[in-house]
């Protein structure tokens, strides 16, 4: 069993599958989730967002500011504005 | 002179004609939109889901209040969204809304309320300056395809009129006239008070797992700060999707009415047309018989 995981920006579903980490930058430092994470609602500030899929390659993206919430092993990142390798991805 | 009338006639079903073209490519690229608006009313859904889960996961384990769930009772001024089109060619699209709109402002003004409008697309914009009714602000431009940033733009300025004080016009609510999009048959006009926020709590159904207890990172009152501006920008952008596709199928319906008149209006006045060819015809011929008579009996 994963983290079930959903990147989400206002237009469009940016990422969406299992992960086995996710890291984050929530408001009082950078944070990591893994299996088995305690329920949480965090305020995300502008900064990296990192998706360790179950497999293939970590996806990388920048995020202006937005929350996440953690809850029974799903994990939902909801950001402002997502800018995936330098250019904002189209949907 | 009979030829007269038919050259009428023809002139008539060749500006017709060309009409039909019009209203058939506008059928056709309204068509062709809202597919698309369709498509983006979809790909928004995870995100304001996302955020009313977690809004109403919020308010089931906090009871802090907030600005923006408080009912303000310092002022009686009230501020109005009319969602309507930029452009018409869209049937009574845009006059349902305004109608709503009206009726909506009557009451608000019965109850003793000022109402304050902000109006999004050309044709409400029109319909107020043409009245002489001030607008507090306008967007235009963007009514068959919204953008986030555009919605983001509309909702920071409502919140930010929700936060002034009375006395710089602060309101004490938000109504939005927006048109449901059901189907490609069905829209209809909606209001909704969208400020301050009624938090509707998830009912746990049986076998459902109930809202979970939830950490806040930092504090519940920030994470409630950063949520509900967000929640509203968000809502005011399906609206704003949702109207955007009701739009396009709209004009899409009127469209296809006016290439059928269109083409009823070609049929008539050609049946009238070859009427006129024929009576001149008739005509000639019962001269030219009455003529050759004359000049036999002669």
């Amino acid at each position: 069993m994963a983290l079930e995981v959903d990147l989400v920006a206002p237009d469009r579903t940016v990422w969406r599958g299992e992960a086995r980490m996710v890291t984050a930058p929530a408001a009082d430092g950078q944070m990591g989730i893994l299996r088995g994470h305690s329920p949480v609602l965090a305020v995300l500030r502008e900064g990296q967002v990192l998706i360790r899929p179950v497999s293939g390659e970590p996806f990388e993206a920048r995020v202006t500011g937005g929350f996440l919430s953690v809850d029974s092993d799903v994990v939902t990142i909801v950001a402002d504005a997502v800018e995936v390798g330098g250019s904002p991805a189209q949907a | 002179m009979a030829g007269g009338t038919q050259r009428v006639y023809r002139a008539r079903i060749r500006s017709t004609q060309s009409l039909k073209k019009i209203f058939r490519a506008m059928e056709l690229i309204a068509a062709s939109r809202i597919g698309r608006a369709r498509d983006k009313v979809t790909a928004a859904g995870p995100y304001a889901r996302a955020i009313t889960q977690a809004v109403s996961a919020l308010a089931t384990h906090s009871d802090q209040p907030h600005p923006l769930t408080t009912e303000r009772t310092d002022t009686n001024r009230v501020a109005v969204l009319v969602v309507t089109a930029d452009r018409g060619m869209a049937g009574a699209y845009s006059a349902t809304a305004i109608r709503e709109a009206e009726n909506l402002v009557d009451q608000l003004q019965a109850e003793g309320n000022e109402v304050d409008l902000y109006v999004m697309g050309r044709r409400g914009v029109s319909y107020y300056r043409f009245r002489e009714r001030e607008i507090k602000r306008s967007w235009v431009g963007s009514s068959d395809a919204p953008s986030a940033e555009t919605a983001q733009e509309v909702a920071d300025t409502l919140l930010a009129a929700y936060d002034a004080p009375a006395e710089e016009g602060g309101v004490k609510a938000l109504h939005v006239v927006y048109t449901q999009f059901r189907n490609m048959v069905s829209q209809t006009p909606r209001v909704v008070r969208m400020l301050p926020i009624e938090i509707v709590e998830q009912e746990a159904g049986e076998g459902e797992e109930l809202l979970p207890l939830y950490e806040f990172e930092p504090n519940p009152e920030q994470v409630l700060d950063a949520l509900l501006p967000r929640y509203v920008s968000a809502r005011i952008y399906s609206f704003l999707l949702q109207s955007a596709a009701s739009e396009l199928a709209a004009r899409q319906r009127a469209m296809h009415t006016a290439t059928e008149n269109a083409e009823e209006l070609i049929r008539t006045y050609t049946r009238l047309a070859n009427q006129a060819r024929q009576a001149e015809i008739t005509q000639e011929i019962s001269e030219i018989v009455s003529g050759a008579d004359a000049l036999a009996s002669a």
